[in-house]
């Protein structure tokens, strides 16, 4: 019921909550929690995602034409919240769907639901400060991207506004699975280590076994969202959840024989 | 206004100016991986205007290779037809490229080249920013990627070629309803994957602190001439201005002079489309169907969308009005009711083509025709002595595709230059 990574590196891991539908993203989710995830990433389908790859544009885009709202991935994280009390729960979204709702309706919802924080795509640090006080009014804790781009003053800001983790963008650019991990990567888990003591989480192009392992030289945790939302796009529903269960037991480094 | 307004309103706070806001409108929001560019844009733009020779370099180029000052036009037969006010029309259609969007364009092209930045990105709605960005790149032999929705590079083909032949590579956005939100989109995700050698041309009012302060400022260029050509010509100011509102760039361009002039009316004219439900036009400020407060690429303004937060579709004949936010300075002008906020219907808007064609024979862009056709209603209910202000932001040349497919001309014309009455 907190944010706590019990292996290094740990693992997070997104869902475009409602491709290819709300009770598979909760099966999966549990599927991934039991084979190893510590965080899930509830994501919040949203129209124009600008920060998003191909894969998750066109998750996000399947799952707004089925209709999914902001208060059924609430409702999803409520349920997996029952089945799963000790998996970190972090709500994943752009900030219009969030301020259209209320901050603060939104907050008390989040709280409710059992969700353990919060991240908003395109909420920078500088315009946060009402932000960051109704969540900690609601006792959430709010979680920033830092990006490689960051000068320090700005990691520096970021750090202190972040509880729980802070993610760390691996590269400049948007999300997608790559080859290999940039070397942006450790130069900027480093910098950031100046600046907090909070576990620091990697994503945006971490897709393999193999890149898990990598990071975990010089991360807490690995972030894995496009190579899950790929592999759900690719297989039908129904086998969806045991598909994830098992990539995400390889991502954990766990014997598998699919 | 609901919580989402007043809370964002706090947000803004003491340090309004310095992050970009208008009122509660504007700020900053967009990936982290973006900020520290448009910290360094901002940066470079504040050492830019403290530069003379910037400015000197800026209107030379506007002078002698954009062609201004654009003229200010007594319409005497448009005025005459309409029977009430004088009508004046400031000719940014006149202007080298064939719209404002060049005054924009050059600006920030000069400032990416102080910027050191080689490879230049845009998008573009109707393809005048699009065509006037790779003008520029051309001029200055910079790299050119601009992003167009695939509906607009159907029905703007026209300006589809003219960037092409440019230089500028045209790259089809598929996504959404394939118009100019889903041309920011991959034009700003291409930005975050390029950041450290792209400069994004934004090429209306729009997006993130500093861009619509910036392009306001070299629009603005529109109103100071205005300014100057209507008290010559007429011995005093205007007592509206009106201009047609997408993003806002022309509008905000035409008006600024004129906001601390409290006799001067400033009417900003949004795409009414074909209905009031949501999807079937752009008109944000609508009362009926309008947008609320939200945040669309970077900035917090009006924006249409459905109540779930996601974003609408809009619609349009003009395809540089079909866009479902409008810039924060505009927000702000609308609550204060400086400015107010109309629009015409796509059907007005293409006899507000016809009309101008043949009362004047200056063809204009469809989003400048819905300038026209709110002078059309407005004109008439004022006396001989009004004087009223148009921008036409642009000329009609690209529209000819849509205008052979909407409009039927044969045995239309008189041939006695009369226009027929509506």
């Amino acid at each position: 019921m907190a944010i706590a990574f019990k292996k290094r590196p740990g693992l997070v891991i997104y869902l475009t909550t409602g491709d290819p539908d709300l009770e598979t993203t909760r099966l999966m989710a549990i599927e991934a929690i039991d084979a190893g995830a510590d965080v899930i990433e509830l994501g919040v389908p949203f129209s124009d995602p600008l920060a998003d790859g191909p894969v998750i544009q066109r998750a996000s885009q399947r799952a707004v034409l089925r209709g999914t709202r902001l208060e059924d991935v609430l409702r999803v994280c409520r349920e997996i919240r029952a089945a799963r009390p000790q998996a970190g729960l972090l709500l994943f979204s752009y900030l219009n769907p969030v301020l259209r709702m209320g901050l603060e309706k939104f907050a008390q919802a989040a709280r409710d639901a059992g969700a353990d924080g919060v991240l908003l795509t395109d909420m920078i640090v500088e315009e946060a400060e009402e932000y960051r006080r109704v969540m900690r009014q609601a006792g959430l804790m709010p979680v920033f991207l830092a990006a490689p781009t960051s000068p320090d003053e700005r990691l520096q800001a970021i750090a202190e506004a972040c509880e729980g983790f802070v993610y760390a963008i691996s590269r400049v650019g948007i999300t997608g699975t790559q080859a290999e991990l940039a070397g942006d990567a450790e130069a900027l888990v480093e910098r950031l280590r100046g600046f907090t003591k909070l576990p620091i989480a990697l994503g945006f192009g971490v897709s393999t076994r193999e890149h898990v392992r990598a990071l975990g030289e010089f991360a807490d945790a690995a972030v894995v969202g496009s190579a899950i939302v790929g592999l759900i796009e690719r297989t039908p529903a129904e086998q969806a959840p045991r598909a994830v269960g098992e990539l995400v037991q390889q991502l954990c480094g766990g014997a598998k024989t699919a | 206004m609901d919580s989402t307004a007043s809370a964002m309103g706090t947000i803004a706070g003491a340090a309004r100016e310095a992050l970009g806001r208008f009122g509660v409108y504007g700020g900053r929001y967009v990936p982290e991986t973006l900020m520290a560019a448009l910290l360094e844009l901002e940066a470079a733009y504040a050492a830019a205007q403290a530069d003379p020779a910037f400015h000197a370099e800026l209107d030379g180029l506007l002078k002698d290779y954009c062609g201004r000052p654009t003229p200010l036009y007594a319409a005497r037969r448009l005025s005459e037809m309409l029977g009430g006010a004088r009508i004046y029309l400031k000719r940014e259609d006149l202007l080298h490229t064939g719209a404002h969007k060049i005054n924009n364009a050059l600006g920030q092209a000069l400032l990416a080249r102080r910027m050191g930045k080689q490879r230049i990105i845009a998008e573009t709605g109707a393809g005048q920013h699009g065509v006037a960005t790779a003008t520029v790149c051309a001029l200055f032999g910079m790299e050119c990627v601009v992003y167009m929705g695939e509906e607009d590079m159907r029905r703007q083909e026209l300006n589809v070629f003219r960037m092409r032949l440019l230089g500028a590579e045209v790259r089809g956005v598929g996504a959404g309803s394939a118009t100019l939100k889903d041309a920011i989109n991959e034009a700003m995700r291409d930005w975050v994957t390029n950041v450290r050698s792209s400069f994004y041309i934004l090429g209306s009012a729009l997006g993130a602190h500093p861009y619509p302060t910036m392009v306001r400022d070299f629009q603005r260029v529109i109103s100071r001439e205005s300014k100057r050509q209507i008290l010559e010509q007429a011995g005093r100011l205007p007592d509206a201005v009106i201009a047609c509102v997408g993003g806002g760039s022309n509008a905000i361009g035409a008006f600024y002079e004129y906001i601390p002039e409290e006799n001067v009316a400033l009417i900003g004219v949004e795409a009414g489309g074909r209905g009031h439900g949501l999807g079937e036009h752009a008109a944000r400020f609508a009362q009926q169907g309008g947008g609320v407060p939200g945040v669309l690429q970077g900035t917090y303004s009006y924006v249409l969308q459905d109540e779930a937060g996601q974003i609408a579709a809009t619609h349009s004949v003009s395809a540089g009005l079909d866009y479902a936010s409008v810039g924060p300075e505009h927000a702000m002008l609308h609550d204060s009711g400086r400015a107010t906020y109309t629009s015409a219907t796509d059907a007005e808007a293409l006899e507000a083509t016809k009309v101008l064609s043949r009362t004047e024979g200056i063809i204009p862009a469809l989003e400048s025709a819905h300038a026209i056709a709110e002078v059309i209603k407005f004109a008439p209910r004022l006396g001989k002595e009004k004087i009223v202000m148009v921008n036409v932001s642009g000329r009609g040349d690209k529209d000819m595709g849509i205008l052979t497919r909407e409009m039927d001309l044969s045995g239309d014309a008189t041939g006695t230059g009369k226009v027929s009455a509506r």
